[in-house]
């Protein structure tokens, strides 16, 4: 992890360094005796972690805190044990070393620090995974979501589309294609030049027709072809 | 910790390194007059809270130099300062004498 720490006291940045030497998951690309440096630096370099002393003449740690529009994580290091409460406010701070500290606590926070890092990976995963599985469409200048997986069918009516979902229809002003293009495809499939449809609501198939819930929807003889092949033919 | 300072601290967080050691002794040398000079100059001028804020920087020296009573005693007299009481003062700056007389012998 790449790491800076951030303290007035040159004793206490000594230390820090010595401990990080000990452990193989921290790598110190620098060191800061004041905040406005720092954030100079942060500027500019890729971070992820900061050891940070709360208690600084001026600028404190808190207010370095407040500065980051976007904080890597932060290991609060202080003599005084009465801002842990403030300091848990923060969603950036893994932990709180209180001074002095030892090579066993030390270690114990870089690991804090390590598995935060893989919770934050698992929960941006599936924040993108959210994502993927809606759409928003403008209706009237509001923004209105659906869950794609509730989308029925799609159908072109003009300079408009008709989006039938599970719960109620839509009408937007949009192409077939445009929405085409946002839907997964293993799942939506263009089965004819006026409609695309969910394949997973499909009910029936006839020789030139689908029908989902009571829709009749047209199969084009072009892309029927495709439709059998996604098909589980017995 | 205790009553006089040592480097136990300072030799456990060194894991064997002596090169380590000296370089904090060294940062220790160059540090602890300058925060005891800012200290009695805040004192001097009667800037309370700033010596206050002197004192928790020297607190952690004091830790670190493994002295548990003087560490109390420093932690209250940040708490005296703040209010502007100074009663501590005689007894934290025999804390300080003994953290000068044994950084310049070490």
């Amino acid at each position: 992890m790449n790491c800076i720490i951030i303290d007035d006291e040159e004793m206490a940045r000594t230390i820090v360094e010595q401990l990080a030497r000990n452990n193989p998951d921290v790598d110190i690309l620098g060191s800061f005796s004041n905040a406005i440096e720092a954030i100079k630096y942060l500027n500019e370099n890729e971070v992820e972690l900061i050891f940070l002393d709360i208690h600084m003449p001026t600028f404190t740690g808190f207010d370095l805190i407040k500065t980051l529009k976007n904080p890597p994580k932060i290991i609060l290091t202080t003599s005084d044990r009465n801002f842990a409460i403030e300091a848990f406010e923060y969603e950036c701070i893994v932990d709180y070393y209180v001074k002095p500290f030892m090579q066993e606590r030390f270690d114990k926070g870089i690991q804090k620090a390590l598995s935060f890092s893989k919770n934050k990976n698992v929960e941006n995963a599936k924040a993108t995974l959210n994502d993927v599985n809606v759409l928003y469409i403008n209706i009237d200048r509001r923004l209105i979501k659906i869950d794609i997986p509730t989308i029925k069918i799609v159908e072109a009516k003009g300079d408009y589309i008709l989006l039938k979902t599970d719960n109620r229809n839509y009408t937007v002003h949009s192409t077939l294609k445009k929405i085409e293009d946002k839907l997964p495809k293993d799942t939506f499939l263009k089965v004819h030049r006026s409609y695309v449809i969910n394949t997973n609501k499909i009910i029936d198939i006839e020789d030139n027709s689908v029908l989902i819930e009571k829709d009749v929807i047209p199969v084009s003889r072009s892309n029927r072809p495709e439709l059998m092949r996604r098909l589980n033919l017995l | 910790m205790d009553v006089v300072p040592n480097l136990d601290y300072i030799c456990q967080l060194s894991q064997g390194d002596k090169s380590f050691i000296h370089e904090i002794l060294q940062v220790i040398k160059k540090e602890l007059p300058l925060e005891i000079w800012t200290y009695n100059l805040h004192l001097a001028e009667e800037d309370f809270v700033m010596a206050a804020e002197d004192v928790h920087k020297l607190k952690h020296k004091i830790s670190i130099l493994g002295m548990e009573k003087g560490y109390h005693l420093a932690v209250d007299h940040e708490e005296n300062l703040i209010k502007g009481n100074v009663s501590l003062k005689l007894d934290f700056d025999e804390i300080l004498e003994l953290m000068l007389c044994f950084i310049e012998k070490t």
